[in-house]
């Protein structure tokens, strides 16, 4: 069982310049069950998702990791570690091949699976060893999917892991994000299309 | 003192501080270059031309304590994260710079007659040239950053790593004009220097400095005007 | 395999894919070094007297082409937030990255050096020297590079303001190495070696802590 219980939130704020993206924003992400962000396009989604990586500091508020046996953290540098991203951008090397750029994040997070059964897992088996420039747009998505997977993070945090993947490819999320949930992992996806999974909602831009 | 870094407070006092420090800045250059250009005796072996040095030294002197004030600002500006401290970073690296030009051009000016040429690879000369060169890669990099914050973020950590290296720089451009003549040129006055030489030079060099702390002042009284008038429109903008 | 040797590995691999830099650095290093003589004329034994200064300049310039990419791609696809949360700190993934640009421009530049030598028709006694001085003084530039290019990052065209951020900082370097090698052109010691030695390991030390601290704000967004 992975080791952490809930992602609390109290009274986030991010403010850039003149602008109030979001204040007093309080919620819970439980594992088990995963948080979806929803929100028109501006509302915030991808800014309170780099708040919650720790990439950016609110202008107010505080995130606390909590752990299972009742430690936590409210450090972003500690809550870190923890973390499983997929951003807007692939982060991939296009001058590197797909199986290429999944080693290289196998080794950087030091995860022990079977770089083969990612890729096949994810359907990139017959393109694996293509440079990744030649890969389409969903295809690349999927290479994002299969690190995911593959570093085994247990707090997931995915920026419209939807956009891009056709039918398929969807399903394939929806289904690892239920098998992360069901293993007691958390999940919070901004989507603004919507998971087709029971999940808890938050909506953002109502303010 | 940081009581007085708040912006309202900084106008207020800086405003009752401005006319003083400008008038007394005028009266000390003027009394320095009347002592240094006409008062004074030509020196017996330079001649007329030892009068540059009224000029040059204490440009020079303002070129490195300049530096000095711009990087402390800025490391202020990072520890505390205070707007004051990074404008005031900001606006004293253009004075640093035209110091240090200043400094050049006389320092050229007094090698025609002394050296027989306009630029001799002499020490002193060369490493503030790079310390010219170390305010315009400042100055680019301030005007290359759209954002305010991560700008003075960023021409903080320059401006420290530059203060830090300085030394090395100034160590190494020595070593290097020893490496490659043996003898050193430029002996500004030498050791015992004659009072009449020594009194437009402290005046001169007072002058300098009061002269740069007033325009310093001006500098960032006009970017917190900039500043207000700026998110003024905008404020109007949003209420159109 | 550990995380550390996984990205130096990945941006040596880079460096030599297409549209790497080191093949670029080198090709630039040598044709620079050989077009001055056209500039300055034939006789070698002027070569010789310049020969430190060229190749040491030339190195410099060479290091710089592809020193703003250094972060900036990492930035723009989005590697840099998948780097900052893996178990490398920032500081040792910046070590990284400088060791990786060293090895693919600072060593190979050091490796042909001698071919450059032949051309300025430098004395046998030089070329131990133009090879140390190389060798100990090209992580300088990567390292000092490295902070430029951090600061660089929010920059659009980094690229043009860079050299002049990081020219001014290296002169010790260059001033240094290529002393180191015309004190062996005229069979003198003068503790340059002993001096490039000291400014390039205090800059290979302190520039990965800079050059985080720099980087870390790019990753809000």
């Amino acid at each position: 069982m992975l080791p952490i219980s809930q992602l609390d939130v109290a009274n986030l704020a991010s403010i850039r310049g003149e602008r109030v993206l979001f204040r007093d924003l309080s919620f819970s992400a439980l594992a088990g069950r995963p948080l979806c962000i929803e929100g028109a396009n501006g509302a915030g989604k991808t800014t309170l998702l780099r708040i919650l990586a720790g990439f950016l500091s609110p202008s107010a508020g505080t995130i606390r990791l909590r752990m299972k046996d009742g430690g936590g953290t409210a450090d972003a540098d500690l809550r870190g570690p923890y973390i499983g991203f997929i951003g807007h951008r692939e982060a991939l090397k296009s001058q590197l091949t797909a199986r290429e750029n999944l080693a290289f994040y196998a080794a950087l997070y030091r995860a022990a699976g079977d770089l083969d059964a990612a890729l096949a897992w994810a359907g990139l088996a017959r393109v694996a060893d293509l440079p990744a420039q030649y890969l389409s747009a969903g295809q690349k998505k999927r290479v994002g999917l299969a690190r995911l997977r593959l570093c085994a993070r247990p707090l997931w945090l995915l920026d419209e892991p939807l956009a891009a993947l056709d039918h398929a490819g969807k399903a394939l999320v929806t289904a690892m994000i239920a098998e992360h949930c069901a293993g007691g992992g958390i999940a919070i996806v901004a989507t603004h299309e919507g998971l087709d999974l029971d999940c808890a909602q938050l909506r953002l831009g109502l303010a | 003192m940081f009581q007085y870094a708040n912006p309202a407070r900084f106008m207020a006092l800086s405003g009752r501080v401005l006319p003083w420090l400008a008038v007394a800045a005028g009266l000390l250059l003027a009394a320095g270059l009347y002592l240094g250009l006409i008062a004074s005796p030509p020196d017996y072996q330079q001649g007329d031309t030892v009068r540059i040095m009224y000029v040059h030294v204490p440009a020079a002197w303002c070129a490195m304590m300049i530096y000095a004030l711009m990087a402390l600002s800025a490391a202020i500006g990072l520890i505390n994260r205070h707007p004051l401290a990074d404008l005031a970073a900001k606006t004293a690296a253009p004075l640093g710079a035209l110091f240090t030009a200043l400094a050049l051009i006389t320092g050229s000016l007094w090698g025609k007659p002394m050296w027989g040429a306009w630029w001799v690879w002499d020490g002193r000369l060369t490493s503030f040239l790079i310390l010219l060169f170390l305010y315009l890669g400042y100055i680019a990099l301030w005007n290359a950053i759209e954002d305010e914050v991560p700008a003075a973020r960023a021409t903080a950590v320059l401006a420290i790593v530059g203060a830090v290296n300085l030394p090395i720089i100034e160590f190494s451009v020595r070593w290097w004009t020893t490496l490659h003549q043996g003898e050193s040129i430029i002996r500004a006055g030498g050791p015992s220097i004659a009072a009449v030489f020594l009194w437009p030079l402290f005046l001169m060099a007072l002058g300098y400095t009061l002269l740069f702390f007033t325009l310093w002042i001006v500098r960032i009284r006009t970017e917190i005007l900039a500043r207000r008038a700026r998110s003024l429109i905008l404020a109007e903008g949003g209420a159109a | 395999m550990s995380a550390f040797v996984a990205l130096l590995g990945r941006d040596i691999r880079l460096a030599f894919r297409a549209g790497g830099g080191a093949m670029l650095a080198l090709a630039f290093f040598i044709v620079m070094a050989a077009l001055i003589p056209l500039g300055i004329g034939p006789d070698l034994k002027l070569l010789a007297k310049v020969a430190g200064g060229v190749v040491w300049s030339a190195a410099l310039l060479a290091a710089l082409l592809s020193l703003d990419r250094l972060f900036q791609a990492d930035y723009e696809d989005g590697s840099l937030d998948l780097i900052a949360l893996s178990p490398l700190p920032l500081e040792a993934a910046s070590f990284a990255k400088i060791a990786a640009h060293w090895l693919t421009t600072g060593l190979p530049l050091t490796v042909v050096s001698p071919l450059l030598g032949l051309l300025y028709g430098l004395p046998p006694a030089a070329y131990p020297a133009l090879v140390l001085s190389l060798l100990i003084g090209t992580p300088a530039i990567s390292a000092i590079g490295a902070v430029g290019a951090s600061l660089t990052l929010p920059v659009r065209r980094g690229g043009l303001i860079l050299p002049l951020l990081v020219l001014p900082l290296v002169t010790p370097a260059l001033i240094f190495g290529a002393g180191a090698i015309s004190a062996a052109l005229n069979g003198l010691s003068n503790g340059a070696f002993g001096l490039l030695c000291a400014f390039s390991f205090v800059a290979v030390i302190v520039s990965p802590f800079i050059t985080a601290f720099a980087v870390r704000p790019n990753l809000a967004g």
